[in-house]
């Protein structure tokens, strides 16, 4: 088995890159500018933190064009083999691997909080005086619309997270037909597909702004109203940042189809997109049971 | 096939071609570049972070506040963990990683040579981060290195934002660096190189590769919740908005107890290494070594709570986290055998790496007794955050990681500068190390025992005694490793006796067929594997 996991012929080793080394000073202004930023910010005093961040922001964009454009004229130029798409497959596979240990940090915190924390706080298991000491008059539901100190804040319905439940799941559809259209050289349909796929994600996203609105505005459910509307806007919110990236990449995808690149053998950024979408319309439906049905 | 230009595949060493000047070390995707760099900056860290340990043991000589006042006592503690654990350690196992591995399984290279070379320059950029919190009003973070809520939260000052974002961009680091171990191994064996004829070193390695890439992710997502609870108040370790500080121990113990088998793990492939080279037998038990560590990989995952006995929690999951702590020593003890087994009735040297591999079975053995001990619920309660918590976990990182690191360092410095390690100053370095090494951890169990609390800069006079003596063994041992610095340092100035390509006479494995110092570029074409080489 493994002899057939190696292959006698030279793998490609670049000879040296400028890139990440720039993108390592892009990572260090972003975490050193979004600190000093988010400290200046809390302490509403003037800084150059925005700035610093700014700046890491766009190194690290100039890092991920001129890194990726290398590595796409590599590519067409034939220095790759079948070795080196296993080592990229393979890598994505890991990434989207560390991807869901980090979403099960959040999810592990709100089954924590309904399952243990809250109850407890409530008097249960044998902390019957814990709660009669500190909060008498807490009770403990989920969701907690009431928190221990008595803020209060309103639940978020699932009707309009329904919608957008079938509307990421059709995505993931349409994108699978876009990838089909891809292995059988049908160009057009794959345009479409994936057209249509960016369209559906655009969609979801601003319908996930929309809640947002209505959260703040109408419900008074925001980051300060205690450990549900905390659990809630931190799964949405990392899931809604990872639908950008998702969307950015395919919109990336979109535009490298239109130039022409991509076939049946040679689509290894355009499956990596196609995983990463599926992965986290996966954790979408995740997010949909427990956050807001359950 | 590649269109590349070099065409005489035959001859690997002729275009042994390297970029000059600091051009070289910026821009390279060389994994020997990469290891050195790796290497040298753990080396930094280690100094930097002992030189913080020596200012704790200057204050704690004397009972009474001498040196440094409380608060930037517990400044240096947290950052002498956090440096030492994610600076040095790490790094150090990531630049043997980088070096040994493509050798040992007859790869030209890292899989993902440039994704390489990113993960270790992030590394500065994260500790000049952490370092310049030190800086802010108020000074750096001062909760301890594990950064327990509301600690981290409640009272800390505003360094925390700096902390959080430099433990970001390491852990992107530290996922990136495993991801690219991880598939080398998968996917870059040489022909017939299977996995069970991996050396063990490989194997431990792609295990430890796997636990980072599924804790540290944890980690990020722990740090995120103190940034946010800190700064946007969110209530996530809070209980008066429904969360609980103990869901930050839960969260951060999840992450830290497979991360302290992330800086062991290897140091059981380097010491499965040497121990065979230097007894002229094969590792005895191969096979199970590979499956006792999968075992304590897996294990690590069910034991976190361990740390956390003294929180409340029910009898049911104390019982249960007690039994699965215990379970480990079992997969532990199978190592421990198999090495003296391999060491029975063998022709054994002492060379400098052999003397710190035993070392290292010796003094590793105790720091794991010391964990049976503290494994026990109810004798866990008096020993919780006493010095006897110290006294171990640096018996198992210091006489255990960072001695096999040593002789790693000592084993393989041959290959990676072509020189002989200056074998009389090795061995001052070793006796040194290893006398000094115990007089500064061995008596923190008695006052542990006792009842003395860590992280405190002053004590009750009756613990005066022991604490000057284990201050004293810590500055023995910290200046004895500029023994090591000079030892190094000579090997990198291509002074002393010339190593061959084969400098230990029992030694397996394929990176003693290539020259010393090992060329540039080595297994353009893969070898191609007949036997097992071990």
């Amino acid at each position: 088995m493994s002899s057939e996991n190696t292959q006698h012929e030279k793998y490609y080793v670049p000879d040296s890159s400028i890139w990440p080394l720039i993108g390592a000073i892009a990572l260090g202004l972003i975490a050193f500018g979004a600190a000093h930023y988010i400290i200046e910010w809390s302490n509403e005093e003037a800084g150059f933190g925005h700035w610093v961040l700014l700046a890491g922001i766009v190194v690290l964009m100039v890092m991920l064009i001129g890194w990726f454009r290398d590595q796409i004229n590599e590519s067409h130029q034939g220095l790759y083999s079948e070795q080196m798409g296993r080592s990229y497959r393979q890598g994505m596979s890991w990434f989207i691997f560390s991807e869901v240990m980090f979403f099960l940090a959040f999810f592990g915190a709100l089954f924590y909080t309904r399952m243990i924390a809250v109850p407890w706080l409530g008097g249960a298991s044998n902390n019957a005086m814990t709660g009669e000491v500190l909060w008498p008059a807490f009770e403990a539901i989920w969701p907690l619309t009431t928190t221990p100190d008595g803020r209060e804040t309103q639940a978020m319905g699932w009707g309009l997270p329904f919608i957008n439940t079938l509307i990421l799941v059709t995505s993931s559809v349409t994108l699978h037909f876009a990838h089909h259209g891809l292995e059988h050289g049908k160009r057009g349909a794959l345009k479409l597909w994936l057209a249509l796929t960016i369209v559906l994600g655009l969609i979801f996203l601003s319908m996930q702004m929309y809640e947002y609105v209505h959260a703040y505005r109408d419900l008074g459910l925001t980051m300060q109203s205690g450990i549900y509307g905390n659990t809630f806007f931190l799964l949405t919110g990392f899931h809604g940042m990872h639908v950008t990236l998702g969307a950015l990449m395919l919109i990336v995808m979109f535009f490298r189809v239109l130039k022409g690149h991509f076939n049946k053998e040679n689509q290894f950024a355009f499956e990596a997109s196609v995983w990463y979408w599926h992965f986290v319309d996966v954790v979408w439906i995740l997010l949909f049971v427990f956050v807001y049905i359950i | 096939m590649s269109t590349v230009v070099d065409t005489h595949h035959e001859h690997d060493d002729h275009h042994d071609h390297k970029p000059t000047g600091i051009k070289r070390w910026l821009f390279t995707t060389n994994h020997k570049d990469i290891g050195s760099l790796y290497l040298l900056f753990s080396f930094l860290m280690f100094f930097a972070g002992g030189t913080m340990a020596l200012v704790i043991r200057a204050e704690l000589f004397q009972p009474g506040m001498q040196i440094v006042d409380p608060h930037f006592f517990n400044q240096m503690t947290t950052m002498h963990g956090l440096i030492m654990v994610f600076g040095a350690v790490m790094p150090a196992f990531t630049g043997l990683a980088n070096w040994m591995i493509p050798m040992m399984i007859g790869a030209p290279d890292m899989a993902l040579p440039r994704m390489n070379n990113w993960s270790f320059w992030i590394l500065p950029f994260a500790f000049i981060i952490m370092l310049s919190s030190m800086l802010m009003p108020g000074g750096g973070p001062a909760f301890g290195w594990t950064f327990y809520a509301p600690l981290s939260t409640t009272y800390s000052t505003d360094s925390t934002a700096l902390f959080v974002f430099a433990i970001h961009i390491m852990g992107i680091s530290s996922i990136m660096g495993a991801i690219n171990v991880i598939v080398t191994i998968m996917n870059m064996r040489a022909p017939g190189m299977t996995y069970m004829r991996m050396p063990l070193f490989v194997w431990t390695w792609f295990i430890t590769a796997f636990l980072l890439i599924a804790v540290m992710p944890v980690l990020a997502g722990v740090v995120t919740m103190v940034l946010t609870d800190k700064y946007f108040a969110t209530s996530f370790f809070d209980a008066a908005g429904g969360g609980d500080p103990v869901l930050f121990q839960h969260l951060f113990w999840f992450f830290g107890h497979p991360e302290v088998y992330i800086m062991i793990l290897p140091s059981f492939g380097i010491v499965s290494a040497i121990i065979p080279a230097f007894a002229r037998k094969p590792l005895f038990g191969y096979a199970s070594m590979v499956y006792a560590t999968a075992a304590i990989a897996g294990l690590s995952f069910l034991v976190w709570a361990h740390h956390m006995f003294t929180t409340g929690m029910p009898v049911f999951a104390s019982l249960f986290f007690m039994y699965m702590t215990m379970l480990i020593a079992v997969p532990t003890g199978v190592k421990i055998f198999n090495w003296v087994s391999t060491m029975w009735r063998g022709s054994m040297t002492f060379e400098p790496p052999m003397l710190f591999a035993l070392a290292f079975v010796i003094l590793f053995t105790i720091g794991g007794f010391s964990g049976i001990m503290l494994a026990i619920t109810p004798v866990d309660f008096q020993y919780h955050d006493t010095y006897f918590v110290v006294a171990h976990f640096h018996y198992v990182l210091v006489s255990g990681a960072v001695f096999s690191i040593m002789a790693a360092a000592y084993y393989w410095l041959p290959k990676w500068s072509g020189f002989m390690p200056d074998e009389g100053l090795a061995k001052l370095h070793f006796w040194c190390s290893v006398i000094s090494v115990n007089i500064l951890f061995f008596p923190m169990h008695f006052v542990g025992l006792a009842g003395m609390p860590r992280r405190i800069p002053d004590y009750a006079l009756q613990f005066a005694d022991i604490n000057a003596i284990v201050s004293v063994g810590a500055f023995l041992f910290g200046f004895s490793q500029l023994i090591f610095l000079a030892v190094v340092v000579k090997c990198m100035a291509k002074k002393g006796q010339a190593a061959v390509a084969k400098p230990w006479e029992g030694a397996e494995g394929l990176e003693w067929d290539v020259p010393s110092p090992a060329p540039y570029h080595t297994f353009d074409t893969p070898p191609k594997i007949e036997a097992p080489i071990r």
